[in-house]
């Protein structure tokens, strides 16, 4: 289980002519948490969007370099292919509005026309749930919608989708940024019990989540990847300048 | 000391910095007088042009409400005469003076439904094309443009480029899978009805479509679904209520169609046997006969159909309104 | 599991070929529509066409001046009814957006809306064409008038919704009274939306037919007398594109041509109205 799962070679991100992103490098190891953090408008949250090939869906967004998902460029397959193995968990909660909680979690098997019988759909529910914290508090109203239930419980009924589908890696922008700190604290202590079977890159311009919560960190600034490091060395003796600036709260 | 002298010399009319200070003083008390006039000019123009409003905002209350009754009031002769039957009669015979509105209103459904079946796979794809796969570009502004352009042209140019070209077309069509050629008819209404009320709901549907929170679809993509599912499974029910709302507005807009219909139904007060049957609808009807109405009961008649027309078209087109708003304010 | 996804991309791809193929397939008619028209009507316009008075059949040479002149004062004297009342009634929805009536206003407005024209004739009919005793433009005029009112009162309220509260409160804290406010301030910062509205409400009605039939009703003759029949083009159009005369089809196609341009030019300036004015603002 050990080694390398997402690596990425000198990955570009480009929005029309703005170059966002710049010759990243990176080796994501597994079953990991790992730290994205910088400032604002410093690439990361489009290097996380790209690493799954959600950066291309908005018009004019292009991208050169490879990203590798166990060893496999993920440009080399279809996006469908690389976003079932990536899953992804966005800024602000987003249960589809139109389906039960239950219908919430299995999204993922119907969008993609997977017919599971009822016995195995409620296996998954549950199991998935489980994983998130969230079954005890649901269980007895699987069938109402999910918009009714709190932005903290939302967020991690969008967790349970994404866990649903048995991804490998799991990304997630910005998770906590729209939660309250009690939702936040539930959703961090979740990043420990998830990190036992997924991937975890977590976007965040929380440094203290990050410090909290991951394993290694990688501080992005103007698009460029300035360091990588474990998450203890970089908080504290970061070797670049840049860095310590940022840490110290010296630009935000 | 000092002001009280100052205070003297300027009150005193006979001293000569008095005489000039009055006049100056004069002068304000002039204009003050002046100033007030002007605002309260201004107050009273204020109040005219608010009470202005008032009326014009009542009036088109007056109107709408003028309407009804005017269609209710002459429709009485004929209510009195054929009673709730009217709806159901099948013969429309004036010579004998026997009104039954049920070919019109089984044409008008005919036509409109038909022309609504017709329309709805270009409509929506139109929506979908420049609401989800190319908002813009040169090509969508073009489709977007010429759609708009449909419902510009007038009703009047559809029925006689209808019945110039459209017509020869369908009675080939028809002798080819032999029915009778006639080439006017309800089939023939149907398809200028459909070209003519794509825009409606295809420009609803863009608006809706592109309403669709991007998180929504983001996170369908993010679980691995193509284009095509995130299509079926997340912005169709998502917007569902508001493409109905533009099927009704279309439905609406094809029920009360009067010229280019009236041009190419062949206007026949017999029940449409066939789609391929000339008929008249409920507009085609009252256009045709209206200046012939020789007496009272008979455009009595006509004008209850007018007033169906009304009541139905009002229902259906505030229903879609409402669900619009309803759709827009979530 | 590979063959299910390739499977799905290829339906995906199948219905995106789908929908843009039944998309563009809309522009077909129209294209179909505005060429043939374009071409049967333009070589029959010339400056006869346009200066002479229909002539009876079996006689060449007649054109549309009557028609022309009528459809210009008849759209002219709606507009003049329906243009004030309608900025007015669209002044007082924006400005009084919870009253009681201003509710009450827009329902009517919206049930205006769908109204099917040929009942606005019905109307118009009993309102003016009965109680005068004769068809007249006067009565075809207030039915065009009825059919404008709810798209320039919409376009008016709009547009001026829009408008930033601070712009009226600006003017306010001048000093400013109301009725100087709305049309010193509001109306020039929304004058081109509403301009859209006018235009879009005349482009609307020139085409109209099913309300002048038994109002305007049709006068073969040339006639300036709005309290008399008056001809107009959608109503020789209609007149005589039912007819069984060649001639008198030349004719409707002419004056098919000369209105479809009339409207779409109208259509086109207002668009590019919305667009200039729009990235000034």
């Amino acid at each position: 289980m050990e080694g390398t799962i997402v690596k990425s070679v000198d990955y570009n991100a480009y929005f029309g002519d703005n170059h966002v992103v710049k010759n990243v490098n990176i080796d994501i190891p597994r079953n990991n948490v790992i730290a994205v953090m910088g400032p604002s408008g410093c690439g990361k949250t489009t290097f996380l969007r790209g690493i799954n090939r959600m950066h291309e869906l908005i018009p004019g967004a292009t991208s050169k370099g490879k990203i590798l998902l166990n060893n496999e460029d993920v440009f080399d397959m279809h996006p469908i292919f690389v976003r079932l193995k990536i899953g992804m968990v966005f800024q602000r909660p987003n249960p589809f509005p139109n389906l039960s909680i239950y219908d919430n979690v299995i999204a993922g098997y119907k969008l993609n026309g997977i017919k599971l019988p009822k016995a195995e759909k409620d296996k998954i529910v549950e199991h998935s749930l489980t994983r998130v914290a969230l079954w005890n508090e649901v269980k007895d109203s699987l069938t109402k919608k999910g918009s009714f239930l709190s932005g903290g419980q939302q967020q991690r009924l969008c967790i349970a989708r994404a866990v649903a589908m048995e991804p490998e890696v799991l990304l997630f922008d910005e998770p906590t940024s729209a939660l309250d700190p009690i939702s936040t604290s539930t959703v961090e202590e979740l990043f420990h019990e998830l990190k036992k079977n997924y991937t975890l890159i977590i976007v965040t311009h929380n440094m203290q989540q990050a410090a909290r919560v991951s394993d290694k960190t990688a501080f992005f600034y103007m698009g460029e990847l300035v360091e990588y490091d474990e998450t203890k060395q970089m908080f504290t003796n970061p070797t670049d300048i840049r860095t310590q600036n940022y840490i110290t709260g010296r630009f935000s | 000391m000092d002001t009280s002298l100052n205070n003297d010399l300027i009150t005193r009319p006979d001293s000569m910095l008095g005489r000039v200070i009055s006049s100056a003083k004069l002068r304000d008390a002039v204009k003050g007088i002046k100033r007030i006039k002007r605002s309260h000019r201004q107050i009273r123009t204020e109040n005219v042009f608010k009470k202005t409003l008032v009326i014009v905002a009542l009036s088109t209350i007056v109107l709408v409400l003028g309407i009804m009754v005017t269609l209710a009031w002459q429709s009485t002769l004929s209510i009195k005469a054929s009673g709730l039957g009217y709806l159901w009669g099948k013969v429309w015979d004036p010579v004998q003076d026997i009104f039954g509105a049920y070919p019109f209103i089984l044409g008008t459904l005919l036509t409109s439904f038909l022309a609504l079946i017709i329309s709805i796979p270009f409509s929506f794809a139109v929506g979908i094309f420049l609401g989800e796969y190319f908002p813009n570009g040169l090509a969508s502004n073009f489709l977007k443009n010429t759609v708009e352009l449909i419902a510009a042209v007038p009703s009047v140019i559809y029925g006689f480029w209808g019945l110039a070209v459209l017509v020869p077309i369908v009675r080939s069509f028809e002798t080819a899978i032999g029915v009778t050629p006639v080439g006017l008819g309800i089939f023939t209404s149907s398809l200028i009805l459909a070209i003519m009320i794509i825009p409606y709901a295809a420009s609803l549907a863009r608006s809706m479509i592109q309403m669709v929170p991007s998180n929504l679809k983001e996170a369908a993509y993010s679980l691995g679904a193509t284009r095509w599912e995130v299509i079926r499974s997340v912005i169709l029910p998502y917007t569902k209520s508001g493409l109905f709302a533009g099927i009704l507005l279309s439905l609406g807009r094809a029920l009360g169609e009067t010229m280019a219909v009236t041009m190419v139904i062949g206007n026949t007060s017999l029940i449409p046997k066939n789609i391929f049957s000339p008929g008249n609808t409920m507009a085609s009807i009252i256009a045709n006969e209206f200046t012939e109405a020789d007496h009272p009961v008979y455009l009595s008649a006509l004008i209850e159909l007018g007033l169906v027309l009304f009541l139905v078209t009002v229902v259906i087109n505030m229903l879609g309104r409402r669900i619009i708003k309803q759709f827009t304010q979530d | 599991m590979d063959v299910h996804i390739k499977y799905r991309i290829g339906k995906s791809g199948v219905f995106q070929v789908v929908v843009a193929v039944l998309a563009f397939a809309c522009v077909v008619p129209l294209m179909f529509i505005l060429f043939y028209i374009l071409k049967a009507g333009i070589t029959k316009i010339n400056w006869n066409f346009l200066t002479n008075l229909p002539k009876p059949v079996g006689e060449t040479g007649g054109g549309i001046a009557n028609a022309l002149i009528g459809t210009i004062m008849l759209v002219l004297t709606a507009s003049a009814f329906a243009i004030p009342v309608g900025i007015l009634c669209g002044i007082y929805l924006s400005e009084n957006r919870k009253s009681k009536l201003a509710y009450w206003s827009r329902l009517c407005i919206d049930i205006l809306q769908g109204v099917p024209s040929i009942v606005i004739g019905i109307v118009a009919y009993f309102w003016l064409v009965k109680p005068l005793g004769a068809f007249s433009a006067l009565s075809g005029s207030a039915a065009l008038a009825i059919m404008m009112l709810p798209t320039i009162v919409s376009s008016t309220e709009e547009t001026l919704k829009l408008l930033p509260d601070t712009l009226r409160e600006a003017a306010f804290a001048l000093g400013m009274p109301f009725h100087r406010v709305i049309l010193k301030v509001i109306i020039p910062c929304g004058f081109s939306g509403i301009l859209s509205g006018v235009m879009l409400a005349v482009a609307r009605v020139s085409g109209e037919t099913a309300p002048l039939l038994f109002t305007a009703f049709g006068n073969p003759y040339l006639s300036t007398n709005i309290l008399k029949p008056m001809q107009s083009l959608p109503l020789l159009i209609f007149n005589y594109a039912t007819s069984p005369y060649n001639d008198w089809h030349d004719l409707a196609w002419g004056a098919s041509c000369i209105l479809l341009i009339w409207v779409l030019l109208l259509n086109i300036f207002t668009k590019l109205v919305t667009r200039k004015w729009k990235v000034q603002l």
